[in-house]
């Protein structure tokens, strides 16, 4: 019977299966094509019969990228800020979520909807104000102007997604903590925090990306002081819209983009059991 | 509840209050001056000082309604949030579905695939896509035999551009939550419809789909939010909003009036009228999750 149904099942499965892996082929094609074209001589980027490989990779392009604007430099930049934004928001976060999920207390469901409603606020919309802020608080063309806004914006999803984890964790292994004499900080940081790690694994994902590629604030903020530019900024240098630096541009692609693809590679396991978990809850 | 016998009333706000200081010194405050500079007349004068700052009511939202160009930006913005999330939604869950289907090694290499999309920066992922279209260089053009058409002259095209771009960095959330959201239900529930006869169609219309409910209202909602505020993708791949303004949507919009026309007042008056539709949008969504009677 089983036998049978496997036969007639598989040239459906045979179908399916080269089909996902022709749709991985072309979803993966712009990165694929991203490296390439970092790698490829001038002559072969500006040619107009390209081709899918080539035959003298250089490092030119990546040179062209790190000696003309202080690449290196902008790539801390990002870094300091995603990392900054990332740690920050994940122990807040953890803060919060434990008040809202393991605490009765008046008001609990009104802050709740508005760590919800907080989430949808186009946050693109309160440049203008914060660009105002910033300027009063002598924060422009600083690192601080990116990474207090964004720990502020990743917030409400970081709580949101974070309850779900929090919960999980029996009431009974916070009931025999105490018994055995465990304060409530120490129960917080050495017993439910490293419960929650992978939670906020996930949650840091979003954190990370948002700070990491954040195009608007950067463009923004960091007027007149461009050492303290962040690398979409300084990416957009070599792509001028009428003569265009390919290469540049794709070295220049290809540095910002791997830190964020090991990231994920890294975190990929439980970012899909973390976002299972999450919206389920 | 145990912790209460544990707790002093004030714990939980200690706990809270870090995320309360920031949120309203940094989200709530600046809504505020939002609304509050909309209603003033606010241009570079005021900004350096020159000119003192007065009240106009709301004359800038009368401006604004006023202004064609205003409700041709609103239309195109719906129109392009609405495509860009019907093809996220049936593109993420048609993979998510072919997950299922497949064994290990071709289900790696589209996760794998669409991790490397998800995780891409938008600007880098805009710059890309732009390579790749490019009349020149570009393999796109050669491939389809298209001689040095330019994607982004035309209004419909530079959209459908940056409509692809949108999807392709996109669709990986939906698929990667839906096909959580497919693992999570019980083999049996499955098994048991295959075996009274129901067609793939009608498990997935009859069985999946009201399990997964909640899962797709979660993600229908975030591509909404997240595709009727996109700014990067535009502002890079058509130059800031497009020959003559042609591929602006409200966000672009916005930013263009306050920062390069120094209009701040009617960039905020924008900005409060993309708030107040994500809050319409947030209030249905708040009662979806009320009717199917979800605990916060």
């Amino acid at each position: 019977m089983n036998l049978l149904r496997g036969l007639v099942a598989r040239p459906w499965r045979f179908a399916a299966e080269t089909t996902a892996l022709l749709i991985a082929v072309v979803v993966a094609f712009p990165l694929y094509w991203m490296v390439l074209g970092a790698f490829k001589p001038a002559g072969e980027i500006e040619s107009t019969e390209p081709r899918p490989w080539t035959t003298a990779p250089t490092l030119d392009s990546f040179r062209r990228v790190f000696e003309q604007q202080e690449f290196g430099r902008y790539f801390v930049n990002s870094l300091v800020v995603a990392g900054t934004v990332v740690v920050a928001s994940a122990l807040v976060a953890f803060l919060a979520a434990t008040a809202v999920t393991r605490f009765r207390f008046r008001f609990r469901t009104t802050l709740l909807i508005m760590f919800l409603v907080a989430q949808m606020v186009p946050v693109e919309a309160l440049t203008i104000p914060l660009f105002f802020l910033m300027r009063d608080a002598g924060q422009l063309n600083t690192l601080g102007s990116l990474i207090l806004p964004h720990i502020a914006f990743s917030l409400p999803f970081a709580i949101w997604m974070l309850r779900g984890f929090v919960k999980a964790v029996p009431e009974s292994l916070e009931e025999a903590a105490y018994l055995d004499g465990a304060s409530r900080t120490r129960f917080l940081w050495q017993i439910l925090f490293p419960l929650v790690l992978p939670g906020l694994v996930a949650t840091s994902v979003f954190s990370f990306i948002s700070a990491w590629n954040d195009f608007l604030f950067a463009k923004s903020f960091i007027i007149s002081d461009t050492s303290q530019s962040t690398l979409p900024m300084a990416l957009l240098v070599f792509y001028k819209p009428d003569e265009p630096d390919w290469g540049g541009v794709m070295a220049a692609s290809t540095v910002m983009t791997i830190p964020v693809l090991v990231f994920f590679v890294l975190v990929q396991r439980r970012l899909v059991s973390g976002l299972g978990g999450a919206v389920k809850d | 509840m145990t912790s209460v016998t544990h707790g002093k009333s004030w714990t939980p706000w200690l706990y809270l209050a870090p995320a309360l200081v920031v949120l309203g010194g940094l989200l709530a405050y600046p809504i505020y001056q939002l609304g509050l500079i909309s209603l003033f007349h606010y241009t570079q004068a005021q900004v350096s000082g020159g000119e003192p700052t007065t009240f106009e009511g709301f004359g800038n939202y009368a401006e604004l309604f006023g202004d064609s160009q205003f409700w041709e930006v609103l239309l195109a913005t719906v129109l392009f949030a609405a495509a860009c999330v019907l093809s996220t939604l049936a593109v993420g869950c048609a993979l998510a579905v072919l997950l299922t289907r497949v064994r290990a090694v071709p289900r790696l290499a589209l996760m794998l695939a669409a991790l490397g999309a998800w995780a891409t920066p938008a600007v880098t992922g805009s710059t890309v896509w732009l390579f790749l279209f490019d009349p020149d260089f570009g393999p796109v053009n050669r491939v389809l035999g298209l001689g040095d058409h330019s994607w982004t002259y035309g209004r419909l095209s530079a959209f459908f551009l940056v409509l692809l771009e949108v999807v392709w960095c996109s669709f990986p959330f939906v698929m990667v939550t839906v096909y959580a959201g497919i693992r999570a239900v019980p083999a049996e529930v499955l098994e048991a419809a295959s075996l009274d006869g129901a067609s793939q169609w009608r498990i997935w219309r009859s069985v999946l789909a009201p399990i997964l409910r909640p899962i797709l209202v979660v993600v229908t909602i975030q591509s909404v939010i997240w595709d009727f505020k996109v700014f990067t993708q535009i502002y890079v791949m058509t130059n800031g909003g497009g020959i003559a303004g042609q591929n602006l949507v409200l966000n672009v919009y916005a930013y263009q009036k306050a920062f390069a026309s120094s209009q701040y007042s009617l960039g905020s008056a924008i900005g409060v009228v993309m708030l107040l539709i994500l809050l319409v949008v947030t209030l249905a969504y708040l009662r979806l999750l009320r009717r199917q009677g979800e605990e916060l």
